[in-house]
Protein backbone atom coordinates (compact mmCIF):
# COMPACT_ATOMS: atom_id res chain seq x y z
CA UNK A 1 0.00 0.00 0.00
CA UNK A 2 1.26 3.48 -0.85
CA UNK A 3 2.30 5.21 2.45
CA UNK A 4 0.35 8.26 1.76
CA UNK A 5 -2.83 6.74 1.58
CA UNK A 6 -1.65 5.04 4.86
CA UNK A 7 -1.70 8.29 6.71
CA UNK A 8 -4.93 9.19 5.12
CA UNK A 9 -6.53 6.41 6.46
CA UNK A 10 -4.64 6.72 9.71
CA UNK A 11 -6.33 10.48 10.24
CA UNK A 12 -9.66 9.32 9.01
CA UNK A 13 -9.47 6.36 12.18
CA UNK A 14 -8.59 9.14 14.47
CA UNK A 15 -11.23 11.87 13.19
CA UNK A 16 -13.57 9.18 13.74
CA UNK A 17 -12.72 8.03 17.22
CA UNK A 18 -12.30 11.49 18.01
CA UNK A 19 -16.03 12.20 17.28
CA UNK A 20 -17.35 9.21 18.76
CA UNK A 21 -15.44 10.34 21.67
CA UNK A 22 -16.84 13.89 21.57
CA UNK A 23 -20.51 12.51 21.44
CA UNK A 24 -19.62 10.03 24.34
CA UNK A 25 -17.98 12.59 26.82
CA UNK A 26 -19.87 13.54 29.95
CA UNK A 27 -17.38 16.44 30.60
CA UNK A 28 -18.48 18.73 27.74
CA UNK A 29 -14.90 20.57 28.27
CA UNK A 30 -13.22 17.43 26.96
CA UNK A 31 -16.18 16.95 24.39
CA UNK A 32 -15.41 20.59 23.09
CA UNK A 33 -11.65 19.31 22.55
CA UNK A 34 -12.49 16.63 21.02
CA UNK A 35 -14.78 18.52 18.14
CA UNK A 36 -12.10 20.66 17.82
CA UNK A 37 -9.45 17.57 17.13
CA UNK A 38 -12.25 16.21 14.59
CA UNK A 39 -11.67 19.78 12.78
CA UNK A 40 -7.97 19.27 13.25
CA UNK A 41 -7.23 16.06 11.73
CA UNK A 42 -10.11 17.62 9.00
CA UNK A 43 -8.34 20.10 7.97
CA UNK A 44 -4.83 18.36 8.07
CA UNK A 45 -6.88 15.69 5.69
CA UNK A 46 -7.99 19.34 3.15
CA UNK A 47 -4.33 19.94 2.81
CA UNK A 48 -3.14 16.40 1.90
CA UNK A 49 -6.04 16.23 -0.68
CA UNK A 50 -4.99 19.43 -2.26
CA UNK A 51 -7.36 22.03 -0.75
CA UNK A 52 -5.26 24.23 0.94
CA UNK A 53 -7.18 27.21 0.96
CA UNK A 54 -10.28 24.56 2.50
CA UNK A 55 -7.31 23.50 4.65
CA UNK A 56 -6.80 26.75 5.84
CA UNK A 57 -9.92 28.29 6.51
CA UNK A 58 -11.18 25.13 8.92
CA UNK A 59 -8.12 25.11 11.19
CA UNK A 60 -8.73 28.45 11.92
CA UNK A 61 -12.54 28.83 12.16
CA UNK A 62 -12.87 25.11 12.87
CA UNK A 63 -10.22 24.26 15.40
CA UNK A 64 -9.30 27.61 16.67
CA UNK A 65 -12.31 29.74 16.80
CA UNK A 66 -16.03 27.25 17.16
CA UNK A 67 -14.06 25.49 20.11
CA UNK A 68 -13.28 28.74 21.61
CA UNK A 69 -16.78 30.00 21.35
CA UNK A 70 -17.90 26.79 22.74
CA UNK A 71 -15.53 26.87 25.54
CA UNK A 72 -17.06 30.42 26.56
CA UNK A 73 -20.53 28.86 26.87
CA UNK A 74 -19.54 26.17 28.90
CA UNK A 75 -18.02 28.71 31.15
CA UNK A 76 -21.16 30.35 31.40
CA UNK A 77 -23.10 27.35 32.21
CA UNK A 78 -21.86 24.36 33.40
CA UNK A 79 -19.20 21.53 32.73
CA UNK A 80 -21.20 18.27 33.35
CA UNK A 81 -23.75 16.63 31.33
CA UNK A 82 -26.67 16.14 34.11
CA UNK A 83 -27.14 12.10 34.75
CA UNK A 84 -30.80 12.47 34.49
CA UNK A 85 -32.71 10.27 31.95
CA UNK A 86 -34.20 12.26 29.56
CA UNK A 87 -37.26 11.13 28.13
CA UNK A 88 -37.47 10.87 24.60
CA UNK A 89 -39.29 13.73 22.53
CA UNK A 90 -42.10 13.84 20.42
CA UNK A 91 -40.69 12.53 17.58
CA UNK A 92 -39.61 9.33 18.78
CA UNK A 93 -42.70 8.46 21.13
CA UNK A 94 -45.31 8.87 17.79
CA UNK B 1 -46.59 1.29 14.50
CA UNK B 2 -48.81 1.84 11.69
CA UNK B 3 -46.49 5.24 11.65
CA UNK B 4 -43.51 3.69 11.64
CA UNK B 5 -44.29 1.44 9.37
CA UNK B 6 -45.37 4.49 7.00
CA UNK B 7 -41.98 6.38 7.63
CA UNK B 8 -40.19 3.23 7.02
CA UNK B 9 -42.21 2.71 3.30
CA UNK B 10 -41.58 6.59 2.78
CA UNK B 11 -38.07 6.34 3.39
CA UNK B 12 -37.38 3.68 1.28
CA UNK B 13 -39.26 4.83 -1.53
CA UNK B 14 -37.78 8.36 -1.50
CA UNK B 15 -34.42 6.82 -1.53
CA UNK B 16 -35.24 4.48 -4.44
CA UNK B 17 -36.50 7.61 -6.38
CA UNK B 18 -32.87 9.29 -5.52
CA UNK B 19 -30.75 6.08 -6.73
CA UNK B 20 -32.93 6.16 -9.78
CA UNK B 21 -32.53 9.93 -10.55
CA UNK B 22 -28.60 9.21 -9.86
CA UNK B 23 -28.28 6.17 -11.68
CA UNK B 24 -27.95 7.99 -14.85
CA UNK B 25 -25.12 10.13 -14.53
CA UNK B 26 -22.25 9.22 -14.88
CA UNK B 27 -19.72 9.40 -11.90
CA UNK B 28 -16.05 10.47 -12.02
CA UNK B 29 -15.77 10.69 -15.65
CA UNK B 30 -14.77 14.19 -16.84
CA UNK B 31 -17.93 15.99 -17.94
CA UNK B 32 -16.75 19.40 -16.03
CA UNK B 33 -17.45 21.61 -18.66
CA UNK B 34 -17.72 24.62 -16.22
CA UNK B 35 -15.11 24.19 -14.44
CA UNK B 36 -13.07 23.63 -17.65
CA UNK B 37 -14.28 26.44 -19.04
CA UNK B 38 -12.76 28.92 -16.06
CA UNK B 39 -9.50 27.31 -16.24
CA UNK B 40 -9.16 27.81 -19.48
CA UNK B 41 -9.79 31.89 -19.47
CA UNK B 42 -9.62 32.25 -15.89
CA UNK B 43 -6.21 34.14 -16.44
CA UNK B 44 -7.70 36.39 -19.38
CA UNK B 45 -10.89 36.82 -18.14
CA UNK B 46 -9.69 37.97 -14.20
CA UNK B 47 -6.23 38.08 -14.06
CA UNK B 48 -6.13 35.76 -11.38
CA UNK B 49 -3.54 33.39 -10.69
CA UNK B 50 -5.17 31.62 -8.44
CA UNK B 51 -8.43 29.75 -9.92
CA UNK B 52 -10.57 29.47 -6.72
CA UNK B 53 -10.51 32.83 -5.41
CA UNK B 54 -11.38 34.19 -9.14
CA UNK B 55 -14.38 31.62 -8.91
CA UNK B 56 -15.44 33.00 -5.29
CA UNK B 57 -15.33 36.68 -6.04
CA UNK B 58 -15.11 37.26 -9.57
CA UNK B 59 -17.64 35.02 -11.43
CA UNK B 60 -19.57 34.22 -8.14
CA UNK B 61 -19.22 37.53 -6.30
CA UNK B 62 -22.83 38.04 -5.40
CA UNK B 63 -22.88 34.78 -3.74
CA UNK B 64 -20.13 35.77 -1.48
CA UNK B 65 -22.26 39.07 -1.21
CA UNK B 66 -24.42 36.36 0.62
CA UNK B 67 -22.11 34.82 2.84
CA UNK B 68 -20.77 37.91 4.09
CA UNK B 69 -23.91 38.93 4.77
CA UNK B 70 -24.98 35.50 6.63
CA UNK B 71 -22.01 36.26 8.88
CA UNK B 72 -23.25 39.59 9.50
CA UNK B 73 -26.72 38.56 10.59
CA UNK B 74 -24.60 36.20 12.73
CA UNK B 75 -22.98 38.05 14.48
CA UNK B 76 -25.39 40.74 14.87
CA UNK B 77 -27.96 37.43 16.69
CA UNK B 78 -25.10 36.64 19.25
CA UNK B 79 -25.06 40.32 19.90
CA UNK B 80 -28.94 40.16 20.17
CA UNK B 81 -29.14 37.28 22.35
CA UNK B 82 -26.80 38.40 24.49
CA UNK B 83 -27.00 41.79 25.12
CA UNK B 84 -27.31 43.36 28.40
CA UNK B 85 -26.49 47.12 29.92
CA UNK B 86 -23.59 46.14 31.89
CA UNK B 87 -21.12 43.86 30.26
CA UNK B 88 -17.77 43.72 31.62
CA UNK B 89 -14.82 41.52 31.71
CA UNK B 90 -15.07 39.20 35.04
CA UNK B 91 -11.92 37.33 34.70
CA UNK B 92 -9.67 37.60 37.67
CA UNK B 93 -6.67 35.48 37.16
CA UNK B 94 -4.07 36.51 34.75
CA UNK B 95 -2.65 34.24 32.13
CA UNK B 96 0.01 32.15 32.74
CA UNK B 97 3.49 33.66 31.94
CA UNK B 98 3.63 30.93 28.86
CA UNK B 99 0.87 32.33 27.62
CA UNK B 100 1.31 36.58 27.71
CA UNK B 101 4.65 36.13 26.92
CA UNK B 102 3.97 33.65 23.55
CA UNK B 103 0.91 36.00 23.07
CA UNK B 104 2.92 39.42 23.09
CA UNK B 105 5.57 38.29 20.72
CA UNK B 106 2.98 36.25 18.60
CA UNK B 107 0.14 38.97 18.03
CA UNK B 108 1.22 41.15 15.42
CA UNK B 109 2.81 38.61 13.36
CA UNK B 110 -0.59 36.20 13.62
CA UNK B 111 -2.33 39.92 12.68
CA UNK B 112 0.28 40.34 9.84
CA UNK B 113 -0.15 36.83 8.12
CA UNK B 114 -3.53 37.26 8.21
CA UNK B 115 -3.52 40.30 6.14
CA UNK B 116 -1.01 38.53 4.31
CA UNK B 117 -3.83 35.83 3.05
CA UNK B 118 -6.55 38.06 2.26
CA UNK B 119 -3.70 40.49 0.27
CA UNK B 120 -2.20 37.70 -1.59
CA UNK B 121 -6.04 35.60 -2.13
CA UNK B 122 -5.59 35.93 -5.72
CA UNK B 123 -1.93 34.29 -5.85
CA UNK B 124 -2.04 31.74 -3.32
CA UNK B 125 -4.43 30.01 -1.68
CA UNK B 126 -6.75 31.71 1.24
CA UNK B 127 -8.52 34.73 1.02
CA UNK B 128 -11.00 36.63 3.14
CA UNK B 129 -12.61 34.42 5.24
CA UNK B 130 -9.39 32.41 6.24
CA UNK B 131 -7.62 35.65 6.70
CA UNK B 132 -10.29 37.44 8.46
CA UNK B 133 -10.35 34.51 10.88
CA UNK B 134 -6.97 34.13 11.56
CA UNK B 135 -6.84 38.06 12.54
CA UNK B 136 -9.97 37.23 14.76
CA UNK B 137 -7.59 34.50 16.30
CA UNK B 138 -5.11 36.89 17.04
CA UNK B 139 -7.79 38.85 19.17
CA UNK B 140 -8.92 36.03 20.53
CA UNK B 141 -5.25 35.46 21.96
CA UNK B 142 -5.40 38.94 23.40
CA UNK B 143 -8.43 38.01 25.44
CA UNK B 144 -7.22 35.07 26.89
CA UNK B 145 -3.71 36.52 27.89
CA UNK B 146 -4.81 39.63 29.49
CA UNK B 147 -7.84 40.36 31.84
CA UNK B 148 -8.35 43.85 31.32
CA UNK B 149 -8.00 43.73 27.35
CA UNK B 150 -10.95 44.29 25.24
CA UNK B 151 -11.32 45.51 21.52
CA UNK B 152 -12.07 49.41 20.70
CA UNK B 153 -15.49 48.78 20.02
CA UNK B 154 -16.50 51.91 18.59
CA UNK B 155 -13.63 51.61 15.50
CA UNK B 156 -14.49 48.02 15.18
CA UNK B 157 -18.40 48.69 14.61
CA UNK B 158 -17.83 51.55 12.02
CA UNK B 159 -15.04 49.65 9.91
CA UNK B 160 -17.56 46.63 9.87
CA UNK B 161 -20.25 48.95 8.67
CA UNK B 162 -18.13 51.08 6.39
CA UNK B 163 -16.40 48.16 4.96
CA UNK B 164 -19.39 46.43 4.40
CA UNK B 165 -21.09 49.22 2.54
CA UNK B 166 -18.03 49.33 0.33
CA UNK B 167 -18.60 45.89 -0.94
CA UNK B 168 -21.54 47.42 -2.32
CA UNK B 169 -20.67 50.18 -3.52
CA UNK B 170 -17.73 48.64 -5.80
CA UNK B 171 -20.45 46.40 -7.09
CA UNK B 172 -22.62 49.66 -8.31
CA UNK B 173 -19.32 50.72 -9.83
CA UNK B 174 -19.18 48.05 -11.98
CA UNK B 175 -23.00 48.19 -12.15
CA UNK B 176 -22.60 51.95 -13.41
CA UNK B 177 -19.68 51.08 -15.97
CA UNK B 178 -20.50 47.51 -17.18
CA UNK B 179 -23.86 46.63 -16.81
CA UNK B 180 -24.20 43.93 -14.17
CA UNK B 181 -23.20 43.95 -10.45
CA UNK B 182 -20.09 43.62 -9.31
CA UNK B 183 -18.84 43.68 -13.06
CA UNK B 184 -14.62 43.75 -12.71
CA UNK B 185 -14.22 47.25 -13.62
CA UNK B 186 -10.44 47.36 -12.56
CA UNK B 187 -9.57 44.94 -15.08
CA UNK B 188 -11.81 44.64 -17.98
CA UNK B 189 -12.69 48.36 -18.39
CA UNK B 190 -9.55 50.42 -17.29
CA UNK B 191 -6.86 46.88 -17.81
CA UNK B 192 -4.95 47.85 -14.78
CA UNK B 193 -2.19 44.82 -14.37
CA UNK B 194 -2.37 43.06 -17.62
CA UNK B 195 1.54 42.72 -18.03
CA UNK B 196 2.37 41.55 -14.67
CA UNK B 197 -0.24 38.93 -14.39
CA UNK B 198 1.27 36.44 -11.09
CA UNK B 199 2.42 39.78 -9.17
CA UNK B 200 0.82 41.77 -6.74
CA UNK B 201 -0.67 44.42 -8.89
CA UNK B 202 -3.39 42.34 -10.57
CA UNK B 203 -6.24 40.43 -10.28
CA UNK B 204 -8.33 43.13 -11.06
CA UNK B 205 -10.55 43.90 -8.02
CA UNK B 206 -10.08 40.74 -6.03
CA UNK B 207 -7.49 42.43 -4.09
CA UNK B 208 -10.06 45.13 -3.05
CA UNK B 209 -12.53 42.99 -2.53
CA UNK B 210 -11.04 40.22 -0.50
CA UNK B 211 -9.29 42.95 1.81
CA UNK B 212 -13.14 43.96 2.37
CA UNK B 213 -14.11 40.88 2.75
CA UNK B 214 -11.03 40.07 5.52
CA UNK B 215 -11.79 43.27 7.13
CA UNK B 216 -15.68 42.65 7.65
CA UNK B 217 -14.86 38.95 9.05
CA UNK B 218 -11.94 39.45 11.22
CA UNK B 219 -14.16 42.37 12.85
CA UNK B 220 -17.24 40.21 12.94
CA UNK B 221 -15.61 37.38 14.58
CA UNK B 222 -13.97 39.48 16.88
CA UNK B 223 -16.84 41.17 17.72
CA UNK B 224 -18.72 37.61 18.49
CA UNK B 225 -15.41 36.29 20.70
CA UNK B 226 -16.02 39.94 22.75
CA UNK B 227 -19.89 39.21 23.26
CA UNK B 228 -19.19 35.26 24.26
CA UNK B 229 -16.20 36.36 26.69
CA UNK B 230 -17.91 38.94 28.59
CA UNK B 231 -20.37 38.28 31.02
CA UNK B 232 -23.19 40.67 32.63
CA UNK B 233 -22.29 42.60 36.02
CA UNK B 234 -25.36 42.99 38.30
CA UNK B 235 -24.78 46.13 40.31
Amino acid sequence: MNCMSCIEYIIVGVMIASAVLAVEWRDLLAAAVGMAAVSLFASLLFFMLQAPDVAMTEAAIGAALSGAVFIFAIKRTQRYETEEEEKPGWWVRW
Amino acid sequence: MLKRLLAITTLIIIGYWLAQGLAGVPFGQDRMLVGKYYLEHVVEQTGAVNAVTAVVVNYRGFDTLGEVTVLFIASTGVGALLWSRKKRRTARTEGSIVLTTGTRLLAPFVMLFGVYIFIHGHLTPGGGFPGGATIATAFLLLYMAFVTYEIPHRAFEKIEGAVGMTYVIVGLIGLAIGGYFLYDWIWQTWGWGHDNIGRLFSGGFIPIIYTIIGIKVGTELSGIIDNMIKEEVSK
